[in-house]
């Protein structure tokens, strides 16, 4: 065991996840997460990186074991407190899940639902000083230019780099990052890529991306773990990584 | 002003102060007055009234099961009035919607032409033809076959159009390079294409006529409708209640049968 | 069942394919004789064709001075009053139909079931049930006038816009849901901020389709006292007077046309 100079943000115990209908989604999940890494899940469509991804936030529930963020076990969150362990925890979408119809300043602007009483957010009454907020997450994506433009009027990776905005509206201390690129061209991947890497190093917000490109999870990397079939078979920094192991994680058998 | 601020792209004045929004919202306002003064409309006479409303769906809560023998033989006269309704408005239908159909027709103004008498049509309510085809043919169900008729065939040879216009003209090229008449044509290349969804839309008309036809009696174009408004006017309302829930029962038997059959078929 | 079937023997299943649908000529044929048999075509007044000619040519010669002449009680009037029907029971009838879709949409999770299965039922039921007789229904609570049959349309429309919003409910793209609620977002909001704005459109759009068709029952609805266009159209079949009757066909031919293209427009521009 080596001494970290900081309790992990997250730890896994012993996951599982059974969904209703008897398919194992996670298997014995054991492992922790660093405040501060860039983490990368790899592995096949269908090997439980979306599930790991979303046990975090609690958007799926585990069927046994334990996960812990900043020492807290958030298993018995309930209505409230469930939602403000979300409220800081950013998540990003393959899909990007924006409103198409609304302008890109109230896309950006509903990142606040957990921070302002319900009744504010249906009437969208936020504050000017999160309205300038709203703009300085914009600055940081670059995309201070579109703020009234409607959403489904931008490109993929414009929207998605919306949807990062969105999610830094929450002051997140993490960001989940689901496939955040696969319907993105390698131009604009490499933006919405190098945003994430940003937020990691200049914010220390820690990032835990799922990406199905080996050599994207190499560049953006600081550790890598592998999954299949809902095991966790592979876990290394990104210094031991080498292609040969990468290669075994796709393999099916 | 921050810094920020200033490198925010200027609204047009449109955008900055809502205009689309608040434009739309004013005019359903206006609408919306203009409307309930037109109609009279207020909350405070219905619910003054409302005892009334009850009471009547209190008398329709207990249904006059004894009248159910009485309205067997006009249901029937019901289902067989939308069976051949349907049938002569959608044999009609079909030179209509070939002819309307821009991948076989290529003549522009014949084309509009048909469209434009099938629009026609389609704006004419199907109540509305019973009242004359009961002026002109008496009372009875002459007059609910031909209403059906012409209502179903304005709803159907648009469907049909519609789907002649999605088939693959690859066949029909074929045929043409061997010289074969526009007959032969649609016979052999359009018509097999179809013909599943044909029915399918038939079907689907039928359903539709079927809820149609257990009204038009109302008006004394034949079927269970007849008894609906000799019940109506007599405040027989429980034996109203029962040709509502025969005919309702009928109604989605039919929907029942057909939804079926066009699954079997698609 | 399954391995039954398929060990069936051959011979049998191939007889079964080539002649099957001897069996539908039979079906077809035996509803097509009940139906021509059980109907007669008695009775047909002789008048029949003078009736016709009378009627084709009061549509020739329409009643030009119906049109408009300050009563109150003229053609423009009366159509108006029509669209006012159908707009106001239209408009009342979506605002209802929000939660009715809500409550017969199904969801993912499978308990759910019973509540869209129960929802969809009573949508089916307000469906099935005849226009004109919930209008005859409202006259007895206001009276007869066009305020029974805002009400007739309001309630009657129900049962599709409910059955078409919560289909689009069904088919929509929960995207924007999760994010909202991986951002904390409770049931309200997500409700607010995600659900209603991505499906805001499609309920416009299948409203003002709703609203062609209402545009039509209300011009019949005054058939049975419930206002609108109707009224004089009935009055008029029933006192021969063909050339009140030609007008107003054209009044209510060019109503729906006029409203049918406004729509379309409008329902273009949504999507």
């Amino acid at each position: 065991m080596q001494a970290t100079a900081t309790a992990p943000i997250i730890a896994f115990h012993h996951v599982n996840k059974i969904y209703a209908n008897g398919t194992v989604g996670l298997k014995d999940i054991d492992f922790q997460i660093p405040r501060g890494q860039f983490l990368v899940v790899v592995g096949l469509s269908g090997a439980g990186k979306s599930t790991l991804l979303r046990t975090i936030n609690r958007m799926h529930e585990i069927s046994s074991g334990e996960i812990r963020i900043d020492d807290a076990p958030i298993g018995a969150y309930k209505g409230k407190a469930l939602r403000q362990l979300r409220c800081h925890i950013g998540m990003i979408f393959q899909n990007f899940n924006l409103v198409n119809r609304a302008s890109v300043e109230r896309n950006v602007l509903s990142g606040l639902v957990g921070y302002y009483p319900t009744w504010k957010c249906i009437l969208g009454l936020f504050s000017a000083a999160d309205k300038q907020r709203a703009v300085q997450a914009l600055k940081r994506v670059s995309l201070t230019p579109k703020i009234f433009t409607r959403a489904d009027e931008l490109s993929g990776g414009q929207q998605q780099r919306v949807a990062i905005a969105r999610t830094l509206m929450q002051d997140p201390k993490i960001i989940l990052a689901d496939e955040p690129v696969a319907s993105l061209d390698p131009r604009t991947t490499k933006d919405v890529m190098d945003t994430l890497q940003r937020l990691n190093r200049e914010d220390g917000i820690t990032v835990i991306v799922n990406l199905h490109s080996v050599a994207l999870a190499r560049q953006y990397a600081d550790r890598i773990i592998g999954l299949r079939a809902g095991e966790l078979v592979y876990d290394q920094p990104i210094d031991n990584v080498t292609t040969a192991d990468l290669d075994r994680i796709y393999q099916t058998n | 002003m921050t810094n920020s601020t200033l490198d925010l792209p200027k609204r047009p004045w449109r955008q900055r102060y809502h205009v689309a929004a608040i434009g739309w919202t004013l005019v359903l306002g206006v609408l919306l007055v203009l409307s309930s003064l037109m109609t009279g409309a207020n909350l405070g006479t219905f619910l003054s009234n409302i005892d009334q409303f009850l009471a009547l769906l209190v008398q329709m809560s207990h249904p006059a099961w004894s009248y159910l023998h009485v309205i067997l033989q006009p249901l029937y006269e019901t289902i067989q009035m939308a069976i051949l309704g349907t049938t002569i408005g959608a044999v009609l239908a079909v030179p209509f919607a070939l002819l309307a159909a821009s991948n076989l027709v290529g003549n522009r103004l014949l084309r509009g032409l048909i469209r434009f008498f099938l629009d026609l049509v389609r704006t004419l309510p199907d109540l509305l033809l019973a009242a004359i085809f009961v002026a002109v043919f008496g009372i009875g169900s002459t007059a609910g076959v031909i209403t059906l008729a012409i209502f179903s065939f304005g709803m159907v040879s648009k469907l049909f159009y519609e789907v002649i216009e999605t088939i693959d003209m690859g066949p029909l090229e074929a045929l043409k390079s061997v010289g074969a008449t526009k007959v032969t044509m649609i016979w052999y290349a359009v018509l097999p294409q179809i013909l599943n969804q044909f029915v399918s839309y038939f079907l689907y008309t039928l359903e539709i006529n079927v809820r149609a036809s257990t009204v038009l009696g109302y008006l004394g174009a034949g079927g269970i409708g007849v008894y609906l408004q000799r019940s109506l006017g007599e405040f027989n309302y429980s034996a109203t209640a029962v040709i509502i829930l025969a005919t309702l029962v009928v109604v989605l038997v039919i929907d029942g049968i057909s939804n079926h059959l066009r699954r079997v078929l698609l | 069942m399954q391995t039954t079937l398929e060990n069936h023997p051959l011979t049998h299943h191939l007889f079964w394919r080539r002649w099957h649908w001897l069996l539908w000529v039979v079906v077809v044929a035996g509803v097509y004789s009940w139906a021509i048999g059980g109907l007669h075509f008695t009775g047909i007044q002789e008048s029949a064709g003078s009736v016709s000619r009378s009627i084709l040519h009061g549509l020739l010669h329409p009643d030009w001075a119906y049109v408009y002449n300050g009563s109150g009680e003229d053609l423009s009037s009366l159509i108006l009053q029509t669209l006012a029907i159908a707009f106001l029971g239209t408009f009342v009838s979506a605002l209802i139909s929000v939660p009715f879709a809500f409550w017969a949409a199904r969801t993912d999770q499978h308990w759910a079931h019973l509540r869209s299965g129960s929802g969809k039922v009573v949508l089916t039921l307000i469906r099935t049930f005849p226009e004109i007789v919930l209008a005859i229904m409202f006259i007895k609570a206001v009276g007869p006038g066009s305020y029974a049959g805002v009400l007739a349309v309001s309630i009657h429309s129900i049962g599709m816009l409910g059955k078409l919003f919560s289909e689009s409910l069904e088919n929509m793209d929960r995207g924007a849901e999760e994010a909202i609620r991986s951002a904390g977002g409770n049931r309200s909001e997500i409700l607010t901020l995600a659900t209603l704005p991505t499906i805001f459109p499609e309920f416009i759009s299948y409203t003002l389709y709703r609203f062609e068709i209402a545009v039509r029952s209300a011009s019949i609805l005054g058939m049975v006292g419930a206002g609108g266009i109707g009224t004089p159209l009935i009055f008029a079949i029933q006192t021969r007077s063909w050339s009140r009757v030609g007008i107003i066909l054209l009044g209510i031919i060019v109503m729906v046309l006029a409203i049918d293209s406004l729509s379309e427009q409008l329902r273009k521009k949504l999507i």
